[in-house]
């Protein structure tokens, strides 16, 4: 059976379950609006380590071990664990699963990454290549501050388009069977898009939502096109990160694409926007791996579970910078992927 | 398959370019603007008050019988190392996010931007981390402020003989 | 009236700085470096050595007044010689950079950095 339509996107014939989450944010995350859904908040952002890269790796390592447990599992039965955070050679997926010895894939899609280990899993689930994958990413404030900007003393002042990288980590069980007894209803994944990298030629790092919207833009018309459906099968679609000025372009964009506007305002929004009040002082609002994965494992899942939300539409977007990259003039490339989640 | 041309190439640098300068136009629309003016009459009064300060204490030092040329040096040590101090206690970086270039452009930028990557690389040791990251952002203003400044000495030199 | 001065100049300088972060997509150390090559160049062509007389420390403790330091280093060493001439600016600035260099090192070593709560 052909699993594939359209130009890049997948339809799961098993529709694989989500059948248990973990969340760890830090201090900050946990002053927000959705402090209430999330498993572990930090009340200092070290979390008991000597450095922050492995506060981070420890953080992930929770939010996994929180969403085995949640599954019913034990971390024998997970065949594949999938994740990626914003370090070099993913210093805080890779030291994580040093300690889990679970057979593990690491991926980077930058801030996209918790869509594309769900995606990944999902496919590896549907594909019957495994029975139940983990899927996670990771970001921290202090750590990828230091390594793509500026160091976290230095005293700089943020313009107003400059976004915070949320100290989160979030995890899913996807699974090829639900969990017993499944508590109603379950949540499938039903459909995913591959995004493509594009590049609107923004340099400015502190630019970033501008950068990533377009990528957005392009996997979430392509996402409808190749499935024939339409912005009104979501209740809600949730970019990543694109904060408050990529939401506000990525409206437009929408808009201009020709989808009705009225829709575009009801059903869309962004997890970098939904994480912070603007009173936080984050001025471009939310980024990172963190930001979407724990918007989507904390809120978005809870509300599906609990069936205030059926039908949700995850895009995290991710922007595909190096940190060499910017000194050698080159402008940010954006990704986006999507996947389709249901209640059922 | 036909190997990508140099013309092709070109062509497809110059329609990014062209992208980039209309994308670019258009996502300025939806920025916020710095507070140009708050933030100008913040540098301005914070910036200017460290100088009439440093002048003061200079005053006070030539007072005390010491030459100005030390007095100055005095006061360019004591301003380096207060501003070292208060970034080693984390007080740094919020005082410049009220005063920006106020802070930043005197000495005491010059200061913080030492301390300030050199005391993230700690637990990267004393050598590699501390040692070398204390140069990440003052390096290259000394590099290039000596360099600019021995050159002027060896023209003035070839000038004067 | 000096105070005035130093004031005024001190604050002026401060505010070019200001405009230069906020109005381009220039970052703290390209403008630290921007001040200091201009404070050097400025008084190579004897055009800083004028707002010093003037301002005192208001033109001596911002960054173009490190490069003023080292270019009049540079240009009194040229009387003495090659060598006092390369010598010059590391001699003028020797004390201050002696001491952002090791007491620099000695806060980074004692101190832990925090996260800050909002930028």
């Amino acid at each position: 059976m052909k699993k594939k339509v359209g130009r890049q996107s997948i339809l799961f014939s098993e529709r694989p379950y989500l059948r248990g989450r973990g969340t760890v944010v830090g201090k900050k995350e946990g002053e927000g609006p959705l402090a209430g859904y999330f498993d572990v908040i930090l009340d200092e952002d070290m979390y008991g380590e000597k450095s922050w890269e492995k506060a981070e790796s420890k953080m992930l390592k929770e939010s996994m071990m929180r969403a085995v447990q949640r599954a019913g599992l034990t971390k024998e039965d997970i065949d594949v664990m999938l994740s990626g955070d914003l370090l070099n050679q993913l210093m805080s997926s890779s030291f994580m699963a040093r300690d889990l010895h679970i057979p593990f894939l690491g991926l980077y899609g930058a801030c996209s990454t918790m869509t594309e280990s769900l995606v990944m899993g999902s496919i590896l689930i549907d594909g019957g290549f495994a029975q139940n994958v983990l899927a996670g990413a990771s970001s921290h404030f202090c750590t990828a501050e230091r390594q793509f900007r500026m160091p976290v003393e230095h005293g700089n002042q943020r313009p107003p388009s400059a976004q915070w990288t949320a100290t989160a980590a979030g995890a899913v069980v996807v699974s090829s069977q639900e969990k017993k007894p499944q508590p109603a209803p379950a949540v499938r994944a039903t459909a995913a898009t591959i995004g493509k990298v594009i590049d609107a030629g923004i340099k400015d790092a502190n630019q970033m939502g501008a950068a990533m919207a377009p990528a957005a833009v392009d996997t979430l018309l392509n996402h409808l096109e190749d499935t024939g459906r339409g912005i009104d099968y979501y209740d809600l679609i949730a970019t990543g990160d694109l904060g408050f000025i990529g939401k506000d372009i990525m409206v437009d964009l929408l808009i201009d694409a020709g989808l009705p506007s009225d829709k575009v305002y009801e059903r869309y929004d962004d997890c970098g926007t939904m994480l912070f009040t603007k009173e936080q002082d984050v001025h471009g609002g939310g980024s990172g791996c963190g930001c979407s994965a724990s918007v989507f494992c904390g809120y978005l899942l809870d509300k599906l579970e609990t069936g205030q939300l059926k039908k949700v539409l995850l895009m995290s977007t991710g922007a595909m910078l190096s940190t060499i990259s910017p000194f050698q003039g080159e402008s940010i490339p954006g990704i986006a992927h999507a996947i389709a989640l249901e209640a059922e | 398959m036909k190997e990508i041309s140099k013309e092709d190439n070109k062509a497809m640098e110059q329609q990014k370019k062209e992208i980039s300068k209309a994308y670019g136009k258009y996502a300025k629309q939806f920025t916020p603007k710095p507070n140009y003016v708050g933030n100008g009459i913040k540098a301005f009064m914070v910036g200017g008050a460290i100088c009439t300060m440093a002048l003061w204490v200079q005053n006070q030092l030539m007072a005390q019988g010491i030459n100005e040329k030390d007095a100055g040096t005095f006061v360019t040590i004591g301003l380096v190392a207060l501003a070292q101090f208060l970034t080693g206690l984390g007080i740094f970086d919020s005082i410049a996010k009220f005063a920006g270039a106020g802070v930043i452009v005197p000495i005491t930028g010059f200061a913080n931007s030492m301390v300030a990557p050199a005391i993230e690389y700690k637990k990267e040791g004393p050598v590699l981390g501390v040692g070398a990251k204390l140069f990440s952002v003052a390096g290259p203003v000394l590099v290039c402020g000596i360099s600019s400044a021995v050159l002027v000495g060896i023209i003035y030199w070839l000038m004067g003989r | 009236m000096e105070y005035v001065y130093a004031f005024l100049i001190g604050g002026v300088i401060c505010l070019i700085g200001q405009i230069l972060m906020d109005a381009t997509k220039l970052t703290a150390p390209r403008i630290l470096v921007i001040f200091v090559v201009s404070g050097v160049v400025l008084q190579a062509l004897h055009l800083y050595q004028p707002i010093v007389d003037l301002a005192g420390n208001g033109a001596t403790v911002p960054l173009p007044g490190f490069g003023y330091n080292l270019a009049k280093g540079a240009m009194e060493g040229a009387k003495n010689g090659f060598l006092e001439a390369i010598t010059g600016p590391l001699t003028a600035s020797a004390a201050g950079i002696a001491v952002a260099i090791t007491f620099g090192y000695l806060i980074s070593l004692i101190f832990t950095p925090k996260t800050p709560k909002g930028n």
